[in-house]
């Protein structure tokens, strides 16, 4: 038999507070193209990152047609053979197709003057090849996105690769863009090359894909033959996971008081005409794909954005301009981005605590107690069971779970009654997880409404006492606990607008085709 | 990627064994500015021995003195870099806030102390403009404070025609600078003082001081805590421009006159004490107390090379070193931490 393309044996990587992979396994042969599917977190990204030398393993290696592959950054992976087109793309909007093409290789005149015809040459010739009808000249910035996405595989290509990667290729287009990236593929693809694709469409797997390797929680589970295995087959190995033992909502009850109402919240760029409502001492959870709009919701009823639309508290219309206007109002929004958007990561723990409630519960006429805030901080450590030295430690010292409760802390400190938390465990290692699980059950029990937005099904299903799912920018349907599964969220989560304007067709929580298996996928940024 | 700084090689829990780690943080930080003041005692020191004049009475007053204008408006600009902003309208800010004490006190004829008064709050009102700038239009601080300082300094030529305004008749008015409430200490020095002490508690004690520090440290984030970030900005860079006009009734007290065209520069001179006292212009960081040391420094530097008879040219290239050093042990010190 012949020596694999590429190989992975035994890579394991961990950061702080995550064990992103461990003992994965991959083999790419030569002249296939190889599907690697995986949910949120299961190591997928990780895997690029060290193929394409941003980070280096801990442990196992990778042998690229034999021999020890070890990139010592992204150059040194380009110059061995592996091509990487990543999710987000690398284009420089204000230069030309040409010049994205060949950036840092231009060709030169007389060592130091750049050719800028010889570049268009160039490139022309290698996008005839391609069969991508492009105008080199043409700035990237004024292209669509699926001629982006051409550039950028022409890009990858104009290395002349061994190995190809794409992160979700497709992610972005429509369904005859998929057709010519596809065409690209199979002509990419010779007995000399192989291709890893990426991908939560399992559609468009079956027709791509010679083989489909399986990975979840940062473990390689199996790679099988995609003509001799079903879709349903597939999404078990990805899910795996039992989730009847992971337990089920805690004290659901229908017969509570609405606190919140929301109705007809629209934004100019995404959100359609969004209504629910959020009962007291419920968790709400928020369903969707990436690009859905839960985060936008979250944000536009906060008022971080601009939106229109009406929000009713306990029955009465309030007006919420501003984060401000929320906070005092007794909203608070925990969001997905904690480094950036939660906490002042320099500052120690007690003053993040005490930030939203400085100026009315901490200082007398402008001046701040000092004492009251280590001791408010004092007992928050204490009562969320924050792992922390002392309250002086500075923020960024912390564990993503022991950070995330500093979040939580700030929002009990001002005494919030709606707790909005986005993606409440992203970054959190499994056993903070439970925690913070237990954490937002006891805070439904004692009287907060929580809506929570989250990626990851089997937590939203875990956790929900109901179920609001959303596809582009427009609520789909909103599901009673019993009712919701990981089938008949991700039916009303991957319905196109069109039928999603039909209440009739969205809110059936039975799924009539076999749904598109693809717990929440895209909300990986990575 | 912050994953680097987060202690400990497995779970990534803070270890529970090492109690100190907030204190030793805090440590850290008093050495830093230990570190400032250690350098300030070296090249004192230094001098003290290259010239037997350096260290006596009246060449510390007179160090003290000629650190009143720059240390004021250091003060000021402190809580607006600790922001994350800039406040390049100083320099002819000030310039402009003593045309406008002159024309008050000489050319309206208002009492002494209701237009010292009133050029301090004219101070404050360039300073709103300011805020209302970056925090209303969102213009950066850089484009919104450089339109100002020329505004400023164009104005200040404008309203005196280009003449100096001279405080003959009010003999009063240069005792605010040269008067001794204190025998042998000059009021300027008193009142730098005062202000200093006054601006430390801001920062340090009081609710304006704490989102100062937060808006540094993560705009979004204080944003999305329910805090007005914007009116809070606008608070700052007021409070910057009030340590304008104050540094206008300082120098026009000095000299005995308001001179419409010295300011310019001022504004570089200022943000290099703030930048050497370890105020971050990243925001986030920083102390009045060591503003006021590197201040010092500076005045201690421009009064030994002149008693050792160096070049005003040369002068200038030791202070650029000298910033240049400073900065960068203080980022060494922090990538070590």
């Amino acid at each position: 038999m012949a020596e694999l393309l590429l190989e992975a044996s035994g890579v394991t990587k961990g950061f702080p507070g995550v064990q992103a992979l461990s003992d994965m396994r991959l083999d790419l042969r030569h002249g296939e193209v190889l599907a690697l599917v995986g949910e949120n977190g299961a190591g997928k990204s990780t895997l690029m990152k060290l193929l394409s030398g941003v980070h280096s393993p801990d442990a196992g290696e990778f042998r690229l047609e034999g021999e020890p592959y070890r990139p010592a950054d992204a150059r040194t992976a380009l110059a061995s053979g592996v091509s990487i087109i990543h999710q987000e793309f690398n284009l420089m909007p204000h230069l030309t197709v040409a010049q994205n093409i060949f950036i840092g290789r231009e060709p030169r005149r007389a060592r130091v003057g750049l050719s800028e015809r010889a570049l268009n040459a160039q490139a022309g010739e290698l996008l005839d090849r391609l069969g991508i009808r492009l105008d080199p000249r043409q700035g990237v910035g004024s292209l669509t996105v699926a001629k982006q996405q051409m550039v950028e595989i022409a890009k990858a290509l104009a290395h002349e690769p061994k190995v190809l990667i794409m992160d979700e290729p497709t992610a972005a287009l429509n369904d005859a863009e998929v057709e010519t990236l596809h065409g690209l593929i199979r002509r990419f693809t010779t007995p000399r090359t192989g291709v890893i694709y990426i991908s939560h469409r399992m559609d468009e797997l079956k027709v791509i894909s010679d083989r489909i390797t399986v990975i979840r929680d940062g473990r390689f589970v199996r790679t099988v033959d995609t003509a001799a295995t079903s879709v349903a087959e597939v999404v078990s190995l990805m899910v795996g996971r039992e989730l009847v033992d992971e337990g089920r909502p805690v004290n659901v009850r229908d017969d509570r008081e609405v606190v919140l109402s929301v109705r007809g919240l629209s934004t100019r760029s995404l959100l359609r005409d969004v209504s629910f409502d959020l009962r007291r001492g419920e968790i709400l959870g928020f369903a969707g794909l990436m690009g859905a709009g839960r985060t936008e919701v979250a944000r536009a009823i906060v008022g971080a954005d601009r939106r229109t639309g009406r929000l009713e508290l306990a029955g009465r219309p309030v007006t919420i301009r501003n984060p401000a206007d929320a906070a005092r109002l007794g909203i608070g929004y925990l969001s997905e981005d904690r480094k950036h958007l939660g906490l002042l990561l320099e500052q120690d723990v007690s003053t993040n605590i005490a930030l939203p409630s400085l100026s009315e519960r901490y200082s007398t006429a402008g001046w701040v107690r000092g004492r009251g805030i280590r001791a408010g901080a004092r007992e928050m450590i204490a009562r969320l069971r924050i792992k922390t030295p002392s309250e002086n430690q500075t923020t960024k010292n912390l564990s993503g779970g022991n950070q995330q409760k500093v979040v939580i802390a700030k929002w009990l400190v001002k005494d919030c009654d709606i707790l909005i938390f986005d993606e409440p465990t992203r970054g959190i290692d499994v056993g903070a997880k439970a925690e913070i699980y237990a954490l937002l059950n006891e805070l439904a029990e004692s009287g907060k409404s929580i809506i929570m937005i989250s990626s990851e099904l089997p937590e939203v299903l875990r956790m929900s006492h109901r179920v609001v799912v959303m596809a582009e920018g427009r609520v789909s349907g909103v599901l009673d606990h019993h009712e919701a599964t990981q089938e008949s969220v991700m039916h009303l989560a991957t319905l196109r607008p069109a039928s999603a304007d039909d209440p009739s067709v969205a809110l059936a929580a039975t799924p009539t085709s076999p749904p598109t298996p693809s717990p929440g996928e895209g909300a990986t940024h990575a | 990627m912050n994953t680097t700084e987060i202690s400990g090689p497995a779970p990534a829990l803070a270890p529970p064994g090492e109690t100190g780690g907030g204190r030793a943080a805090a440590i850290k930080d008093r050495l830093q500015q230990l570190l400032a003041f250690a350098s300030l005692i070296v090249i004192g020191a230094y001098f003290s021995f290259a010239s037997p004049i350096f260290f006596t009475w009246d060449n510390i007053t007179s160090i003290l003195f000629s650190t009143v204008v720059i240390g004021c408006l250091a003060v000021g600009t402190t809580f607006v870099i600790i922001t994350g902003g800039i406040d390049l309208s100083i320099g002819t800010g000030m310039a402009l806030c003593a045309v406008m004490s002159g024309v008050f006190i000489v050319n309206l004829g208002v009492p002494m102390v209701l237009g010292v008064v009133l050029a301090i709050l004219f101070g404050g009102l360039v300073g709103f403009v300011n805020g209302f700038n970056v925090a209303v239009l969102r213009l950066p601080p850089f484009i919104a404070t450089l339109a100002m300082m020329l505004v400023a300094e164009g104005l200040a030529l404008v309203i005196s025609d280009s003449t100096p305004i001279y405080f003959t008749e009010t003999p009063g008015y240069v005792k605010i600078s040269t008067g001794e409430l204190v025998p042998g200490l000059p009021n300027a020095v008193l009142i730098l003082l005062v202000v200093c002490v006054l601006a430390a508690l801001l920062l340090g004690r009081s609710v304006l001081g704490r989102y100062t520090y937060a808006i540094g440290s993560n705009e979004q984030a204080t944003e999305l805590s329910g805090i007005r970030v914007g009116r809070w900005k606008i608070a700052v860079y007021t409070l910057a421009g009030l340590f304008i006009g104050l540094a206008g009734v300082m120098i026009s007290a000095r000299l005995g006159s308001a001179q419409p065209a010295t300011g310019m520069g001022y504004e570089l001179q200022a943000i290099a004490a703030v930048v050497i006292g370890g105020t971050s212009l990243s925001g986030g960081k920083g102390t009045i107390l060591g503003t006021v040391i590197g201040a010092l420094i500076i005045s201690v530097l421009n009064n030994g090379l002149q008693l050792l008879s160096i070049a005003q040219e040369w002068q200038s290239v030791i202070l650029g070193v000298v910033i240049l050093v400073a900065v960068y042990a203080d980022m060494a010190r922090k990538k070590e931490a």
